[in-house]
């Protein structure tokens, strides 16, 4: 047992910090820090400065482009980028589909859109869920049928975060619908510029816009925009989760949160006192920290088990739960510490407005609006009811 | 015992629950917000026609309720179905305190309430202040005949909106209340939406100059009434909140039986079953709780707010179990503005937000139940 870095990782997190400190633009910081909305080109911004630096696609290896860094040093970054109220770099291209091209691409899709992920030129948006296929995602209906050198897709996706943003969506699509569900899956990329494909957008419970609709009526896509195999995409599909699914316990998240809620918790006074001196909030502020304590530990077991060659199987599920949770607890104390204050909706602050009036603390006008956006986590991502059943199957043979 | 409602309560409920099932879609209600308007004024008098504000009054306030229980029943069927017309602020915050302290010309406003006519809120509450409902700065100074107060007040509920405003000030280190028309010169308001679609006001007052005779109640007389009223606001929104969990479990109950994946309704999955029997028992405590408190609002003080309290922080506590819960278990569509889930989710996560939240209210037990 060692719990302690190395020379080389103390240097790594050295050298990123000063990174971070020199090159993060401070009003992105800002915004992060404060729970506000980013805006497309906010992120754009983040992301061409980390791709200046060689360091926006960790997981890659160099020869694409990417830093290639190891389990450890990721998480390095990762937790130094929450620290510095970096935002988090849009994982569509980068951590979901990149890894599938690379493994399941032909070279020609590798050349083609591997540069454009980092450059930017290309925005992806991950096409999988359905009205009717959401935890249940093999009964996905969204038709593709070939038509000489074309597919010709019909159907809807839906929840697509960011699709606003995004000019290629790759998708799930059935081609096959006499064969089992799983084995008629195909997976499609699909430049949403084609005539036929329509993104509405949906509001959320925190008045925001993240997710979208995205409709496909007799769009015509290029057979050469077939990954792998007709009819495998399932397993695509299934490749591409484990990569959603690393870094899915989010300590670098929590540690952010944890920190922002004890300098809120100590500088709002409460019946005569700061709030952190509540006794009933203190306990649950401390509660969270122990449990993140814990479960950075939890985290950096599972996590260099994978780095020897284990993939982090349904450990993976636990992260994910535990995780979750963890974040969520963070944003409802964070809520509960703006007390009234996190009453008013103030869009214009959240906007990023440089005159909108907080009305309180400057953490209360983000405060509600987190707490419900953070309610997504233990939906997506393969919800975490689905994720007990996995343990439960996977590692308790039950 | 007897747990049933008294015939009238039983009518009055149906009554409303007929107009709200009427006149109150989820889809109207979203376009009202959207217009940008604090809430829609023809519910507002159809609500007053129908003996709705009445029912928060006392006979002898020339209204044909005011208890607890008229309190619980009304406030349960207006969170069923999330009305943000201001019946709180005008017939719970506003209108007790005129009938607990008015003079004679002071409570003409009742009637006037009663009606739908008038619209009145309590400006009390002060940046900073949290819950603590003795924490007021603004200044009232007496200047002849006169009194001129200067503060700020916040989470004014429905402040933009109304017609009259109570406010507190201090005077002497007593808090004093005082009745001022919103165009009062020295006053200037600013609305805001909040969270839960409900609309608040940020109140300045500068130089606000008011007389004697727009004192409400004696001096040493606002604080004693403020706690009562505090404790029917908190009945109130306990009782909201029962009904938005309510329509919260039918819509989640319904959807459960709906959604098919994997071939089958969700709701056959036995953890989402039993994840539901925890809501459902959950909300029967909201339930005892919310009957407890109607049942010792007109109690002594101490025994009274030892059910404030008690309920308060309960209803916190169920409300964000239930919000969550729901959202859960119908997965994205509950996280989505157009459904109406997220907007009693809403809600009841906004209702801990006001008069005191969980932990205010379980510091606030502890005192009493062990003085
Ligand atoms: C904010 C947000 C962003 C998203 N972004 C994307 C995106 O970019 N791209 C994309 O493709 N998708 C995205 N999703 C979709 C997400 O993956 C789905 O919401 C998720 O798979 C759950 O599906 P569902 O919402 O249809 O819920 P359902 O699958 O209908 O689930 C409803 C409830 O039933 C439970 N349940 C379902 N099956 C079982 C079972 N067998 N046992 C026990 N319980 C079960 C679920 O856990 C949940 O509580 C996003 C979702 C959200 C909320």
């Amino acid at each position: 047992m060692d719990l302690g870095y190395t020379t080389e990782q103390d240097a790594f997190r050295t050298m990123v910090r000063a990174f971070l400190s020199e090159k993060l633009p401070a009003s992105i910081a800002e915004k992060t820090r404060l729970g506000k909305r980013l805006s497309k080109a906010d992120m754009e911004t983040w992301h061409s400065i980390l791709n200046e630096k060689g360091w926006l696609a960790p997981n890659w290896p160099k020869a694409y482009g990417g830093a290639e860094w190891d389990v450890v040093q990721r998480q390095i970054f990762e937790e130094e980028a929450c620290f510095a109220h970096a935002p988090r770099v849009v994982p569509f291209g980068l951590t979901m589909l990149a890894p599938v091209l690379m493994k399941y691409g032909t070279e020609a899709q590798r050349q083609k859109f591997l540069p454009r992920i980092l450059t930017g030129e290309d925005w992806w948006c991950q096409g999988y869920s359905e009205p009717g296929a959401g935890s249940d995602l093999a009964a996905l209906k969204t038709r593709a049928v070939l038509d000489g050198d074309h597919y010709v897709v019909n159907g809807q996706k839906t929840w697509t975060t960011l699709g606003q943003h995004a000019n290629w969506i790759f998708c799930l699509v059935r081609t096959n619908t006499e064969v089992k569900k799983q084995e008629g899956i195909s997976f499609l990329l699909i430049d949403m510029k084609t005539p036929g494909v329509v993104v509405r957008p949906i509001t959320l419970i925190d008045g925001d816009a993240e997710v979208n609709e995205v409709f496909f009526d007799n769009v015509r896509v290029p057979v050469e925009n077939l990954v792998g195999e007709q009819d495998k995409g399932w397993t695509y599909a299934k490749y591409l989760l484990t990569h959603e699914r690393t870094n899915i316990a989010g300590v670098g998240f929590s540690d952010a949160a944890l920190r922002t809620l004890k300098h809120v918790a100590a500088n709002t006074i409460a019946g005569g006192k700061p709030l952190s001196r509540n006794p009933h909030f203190a306990a649950r502020v401390a509660q969270a920290e122990i449990d993140l304590m814990a479960m950075r530990t939890t985290n950096l077991r599972v996590v260099s088990a994978a780095a020897k060659g284990q993939a982090p199987g349904a450990e993976s599920s636990m992260l994910k739960i535990k995780g979750t949770l963890l974040r969520q607890e963070l944003t409802a104390l964070l809520r509960r510490a703006a007390g009234p204050d996190a009453m008013p909706y103030l869009p214009d602050y959240l906007e990023g407005g440089d005159n909108a009036d907080s009305m309180g603390p400057e953490h209360a006008p983000a405060a509600a609006p987190g707490y419900f956006n953070m309610r997504k986590l233990s939906i997506f991502g393969g919800s975490n009811e689905i994720q007990r059943t996995i343990i439960s199957k996977a590692i308790l043979d039950l | 015992m007897d747990f049933n409602l008294s015939e009238e309560r039983r009518m009055l409920r149906d009554m409303l629950q007929r107009l709200l099932s009427e006149r109150y879609s989820h889809d109207a209600r979203r376009k009202l917000l959207a217009s940008g308007a604090a809430y829609d004024t023809e519910i507002l008098s159809e609500l007053a026609d129908l003996g709705i504000l009445g029912a928060m009054f006392s006979e002898a306030d020339n209204g044909f309720g005011g208890t607890g229980f008229d309190i619980a029943v009304v406030f349960e069927e207006l969170g069923r179905s999330g009305v943000i017309e201001p019946v709180l602020a005008v017939a719970v915050l506003g209108g007790a305190l005129i009938a607990q302290l008015g003079t004679d010309t002071q409570r003409h406003l009742i009637d006037q309430i009663i009606s739908g006519q008038t619209v009145i809120a309590l400006a009390h509450s002060e940046p900073g202040a949290r819950y603590d409902i003795g924490d007021v700065s603004s200044l009232a100074v007496a200047e002849g005949d006169d009194i001129v107060i200067n503060g700020a007040k916040t989470h004014v509920i429905n402040g933009a909106q109304a017609d009259h405003l109570i406010v507190s000030a201090r005077m002497d280190t007593e808090i004093v209340l005082f009745l001022v028309s919103k165009d009062t010169r020295g006053l200037s308001i600013v609305n805001h939406a909040n969270v839960d679609g409900t609309s608040g006001a940020r109140l300045q007052m500068t130089d606000l100059r008011v007389s004697k005779a727009q004192q409400l109640g004696g001096h040493g007389t606002a604080i004693t009434a403020l706690n009562a009223t505090m404790a029917r606001a908190i009945l109130a929104v306990s009782a909201e909140a029962l009904g938005a969990m309510e329509a919260a479990k039918d819509l989640t109950v319904t959807y459960l039986k709906e959604r098919r994946q994997f071939g089958m309704p969700i709701g056959k999955f036995q953890v989402l079953q039993h994840r539901m029997a925890d809501v459902l028992i959950e909300i029967e405590q909201a339930r005892s709780a919310v009957i407890n408190l109607a049942g010792h609002l007109d109690a002594e003080p101490k025994l009274r707010d030892l059910h404030v309290s008690a309920t308060k922080n309960l209803i916190g506590r169920v409300g964000a179990l239930v919000a969550e819960e729901a959202i859960q278990l119908h997965g994205g569509i509950g996280m989505t503005d157009e459904y109406a889930l997220s907007h009693f989710a809403r809600r009841l996560t906004m209702i801990d937000h006001m008069f005191g939240d969980v932990d205010y209210h379980i510091e606030r037990f502890i005192q009493l139940s062990s003085a």
